[in-house]
């Protein structure tokens, strides 16, 4: 009922302007109005701000001087993707939010179609989030992951999304349709040239069916200048197990927001990760867990180590609708903080409209624990590989109740990696 | 008396001073119908107890506030005296046990008394905790306030008896927007009660108070509330707006700002008691609980924010709601850079009784000291059949039951109440749940 008080454009708002205008001029008429329903819907918002309530900690008016120029259609040399690392994996890349066939794994995989979508997404979203929608006026290209019904996936499907090239963005849609019964593994990576100032901003949209087993692993290794926005909207049905876990560490700046909602009930789902922050980094997990139906179980469990000026931000919201009895949600945020300089938010929600529920949240913010640090030093650890043997304990935690083996051997190594643990045992 | 705003206090009523974040729904609030002053009904003024409206002491002793102090003399021990000071609408009416408190320096007396009386006290202090421009409604508050209470308690002095407020409102259309300020000097300590009532009306009526706390050295303010304004009829029409601001101002080492509130009425409660621990050492404490029944509307929680090295807080918040209420805890604990051991400690407890009510946690917790250590935990659930079975097959009625329950939850907030209004907040939860199950 108060219009809010017109705020000036930004120079990114008016990038982003002429960014709209030229993609509208190439795009086909039924795609173009699909466009222009969602710039409207952005532009009616614009980039948000810290009075956008949930955008409060994460100034991206602010953060975001400038909209850099659509990526171009690359193809760069397949040694530039990191992906999952060694693991024998089935590999999807996508270059500037476009599919690249011959970067991809070639032969056919039983029960998995891979299909080049164009453009834009009619993304059901379960959000009016301004940055998913101006993944939607803006999209470059995009796929669609089927995994039939009750199809067993051994090999991981990977997803890499690389942005090529320097003050650049891209922006990809990704549709992935998981039938009833199937059990894979997914591990998505977001990277680019290392060096290299860009943003990426990605729209998923995730459809599990019943019964389904999916376990799905979230690598974000951004370039350090890199920003990074993804929208992640996932539907379960009914006794469906959804695990998901994000593992921070790339990106100056990076937003990653799911929007979760059961529409089944019986269904579990996990939402794990950890966020790895150094320098000045700003790292936000944002998490929408909508609890439309009754008997699912939502656990929501991230850790995060903050170093030097570091910011982390962790928001989680869960809703229990009217009627969605014998829910059991719980959450809980464990942060370290390693300077003085470093920051942490959290923010962890309840929103309860149904009784008969079990629903609680936790949150911990503090330093290394004095006494383990003394326990260690005791026993003649130097104190610096102590403290990384502290900092690598209470990482490996979330990891482990990932629960999948494959990822959580890749998950310990990039830790540990990050942490320079491996150096100080052989010095 | 109609009263129009001074431009320059506030340029514009367009905007009513809506948060987009507060989980709190109302229709606009018409600035310009509102009441700004009234004057309880005796035009005159009561000139003493005998002449005030029998309906209100009558009110009065349900709450179990004493006034009179003949009735204090006459029965009860001396360790339970309160001196209490009366405000009816707009107008402070009476303040008892003056004479005993001037004795040991304290002065308690209506703002616009102290106003004359103490300038330069009110002068350096009023303002210093909640500035003018604060929020929207402190902002009213500040350019129409017309009276409420003033307590000076001198170094060293440790306040002889409980201080207490009555508010009241009985006007029609009037918004009560009352101003209380309170400073405990080095070393001192003083213990404050407010309870508030409002009579049934059809329309809203608008509180909108500013609390002003300032703490100096080793000084200690515990600051009560007993709330329960008219929460409107059955079906949602009328009650109280309770938009208030509430803060403390550890200003100085090692002093003590502790909060306790019961909430059980108005139409809609929105407010945050909070403290800002500025001095070293200094402790901020929140004690609440929240009852929400009928189609009342509480965003309530506090502040906490860590400014000086070894500040201590505490929070302790217990909500329930019934009928068709919508009950939200809002907090937030911030450290900043310098505030170094900051500690913290959160619980929040929602009771759901019924399932057409909301409960609902929003923590914020902030922290850039890494040597601060910040604890938070929430809990929702409802009363288990097992423990109603228990109850009831020990011949308690199912309403009896309920009541016996939601005061064992709420039982650590009630135990930092003051003995005598300990009591009084157990009826009060119990009569607040009246009609929620069955």
């Amino acid at each position: 009922m108060n219009a809010p008080a017109k705020i000036q454009e930004t120079k990114a708002e008016q990038s982003l302007n002429a960014q709209f205008d030229a993609t509208l001029a190439q795009t086909t008429q039924d795609n173009a109005n699909q466009r222009k329903q969602a710039w409207d819907a952005f532009k009616a918002k614009g980039i948000p701000h810290r009075r956008v309530e949930e955008w409060h900690y994460t100034d991206l008016r602010t953060k975001m001087t400038d909209a850099f120029a659509l990526a171009s259609k690359t193809s760069p040399k397949a040694d530039a993707l990191t992906g999952a690392g060694g693991l024998e994996t089935y590999r999807i890349a996508i270059v500037n939010g476009r599919y690249v066939p011959e970067l991809s794994s070639n032969q056919a995989l039983a029960g998995l179609t891979v299909t080049e979508a164009e453009g834009f997404l009619a993304a059901q979203l379960g959000t009016d989030d301004a940055m998913a929608h101006l993944n939607q006026a803006l999209v470059q290209g995009g796929i669609t992951i089927k995994i039939d019904a009750d199809a067993t996936i051994e090999a991981p499907i990977e997803i890499v999304r690389y942005t090529d090239g320097t003050e650049v963005s891209s922006y990809a849609g990704t549709s992935v349709e998981i039938g009833s019964g199937a059990k894979a593994l997914i591990i998505e990576s977001f990277e680019g040239d290392a060096e290299a100032a860009y943003q990426s901003n990605a729209l998923t949209e995730v459809k599990v069916g019943d019964k389904a087993n999916i376990h799905w692993l979230k690598l974000q290794v951004e370039s350090e200048k890199a920003q990074h926005i993804e929208t992640l909207s996932i539907e379960l049905g009914a006794e469906t197990n959804f695990q998901h876990f994000i593992y921070n560490e790339g990106s100056a700046l990076s937003r990653a927001q799911l929007f979760l909602e059961f529409k089944g009930e019986g269904t579990h789902a996990g939402l794990r990760g950890t966020c790895l922050l150094k320098d000045s980094q700003h790292a936000d997990i944002t998490l929408f867990v909508n609890h439309a139906v009754p008997e699912c179980e939502s656990r929501e469990y991230y850790r995060a180590v903050v170093d030097d000026k570091a910011r982390a931000v962790f928001q989680g919201k869960i809703i229990v609708e009217p009627g969605a009895q014998k829910t059991d949600g719980q959450m809980m945020i464990k942060s370290l903080l390693l300077s003085d300089t470093a920051e942490i938010n959290a923010k962890p929600e309840l929103e309860i409209f149904a009784d008969d529920v079990q629903c609680a949240h936790g949150s911990t913010t503090g330093d290394i624990d004095e006494d383990l640090l003394f326990y260690l030093m005791a026993r003649g650890i130097p104190e610096a590989q102590a403290r990384k043997i502290l900092v690598l304990a209470f990482l490996s935690e979330a990891i482990e109740e990932f629960e999948e083996e494959r990822s959580v051997e890749l998950l310990e190594a990039m830790t540990r990696k990050w942490l320079h643990a491996d150096e100080m045992v052989s010095e | 008396m109609d009263a129009k705003l001074a431009s320059g206090g506030i340029s514009s009523l367009e905007n009513d001073g809506r948060a987009t974040w507060a989980r709190v729904e109302y229709p606009k609030i018409d600035f310009e119908d509102l009441h700004y002053y009234a004057a309880p009904k005796n035009t005159e003024g009561p000139k003493s107890l005998d002449e005030v409206d029998p309906e209100l002491l009558e009110t009065y002793k349900k709450l179990g506030i004493p006034l009179s102090e003949q009735e204090i003399l006459a029965g009860v021990a001396p360790e339970n005296r309160v001196a209490v000071d009366a405000v009816f609408d707009s107008v402070s009416v009476a303040t008892t046990f003056k004479e005993e408190l001037a004795k040991a320096g304290v002065i308690f007396c209506p703002i616009s008394e102290a106003v004359r009386e103490h300038p330069e006290l009110v002068q350096k202090y009023l303002g210093s905790v909640v500035p003018v421009s604060d929020n929207f409604y402190a902002t009213l508050n500040s350019a129409v306030f017309s009276d409420g209470s003033f307590v000076y308690v001198p170094p060293g002095v440790r306040c002889p008896m409980e201080l207490s407020t009555y508010f009241r409102i009985n006007e029609k259309n009037t918004g009560q927007f009352e101003r209380t300020l309170i400073i405990a000097d080095k070393g001192s300590y003083v213990s404050y009660l407010e309870g508030c009532t409002a009579p049934q009306r059809d329309e809203n009526q608008l509180h909108a108070a500013v609390v002003e706390l300032v703490a100096l050295e080793d000084a200690e303010i515990k600051y009560s509330t007993v709330q329960n304004w008219y929460p409107g009829d059955s079906e949602g029409k009328g009650g109280i707006y309770n938009f208030v601001t509430k803060r403390g101002d550890c200003r100085e080492k090692n002093s003590k700002i502790s909060w306790t509130q019961v909430e059980t009425g108005s139409a809609i409660t929105w407010k945050y008691p909070s403290c800002i621990l500025r001095g070293d050492n200094s402790q901020g404490e929140f004690y609440s609980i929240a009852i929400s029944n009928g189609h009342q509307q509480i965003d309530s929680g506090t502040k906490m924010i860590h400014l000086g090295k070894n500040t201590a807080s505490r929070i302790i918040s217990k909500g329930i709601s019934a009928g068709v209420s919508q009950n939200t805890y809002r907090g937030q604990v911030s450290a900043h850079r310098k505030a170094s051991n900051a500690r913290n400690f959160t619980q929040c407890d929602s009771l759901l009784i019924g399932d057409k009510c909301g409960a609902h946690t929003v923590p914020y917790i902030e922290s850039k000291n890494s040597s601060a250590v910040f604890e938070h935990e929430a809990t929702t659930s409802k009363i288990s059949d097992d423990q109603m079975f228990y109850c009831q097959a020990r011949g308690l009625d199912e309403e009896e039951a309920v009541a016996l329950i939601v005061n064992g939850f709420v039982r650590d907030v009630i135990q930092q109440l003051p003995m005598e209004f300990a009591v009084e907040a157990q009826k009060l939860i119990s009569i607040s749940l009246e009609g929620s199950v069955g």
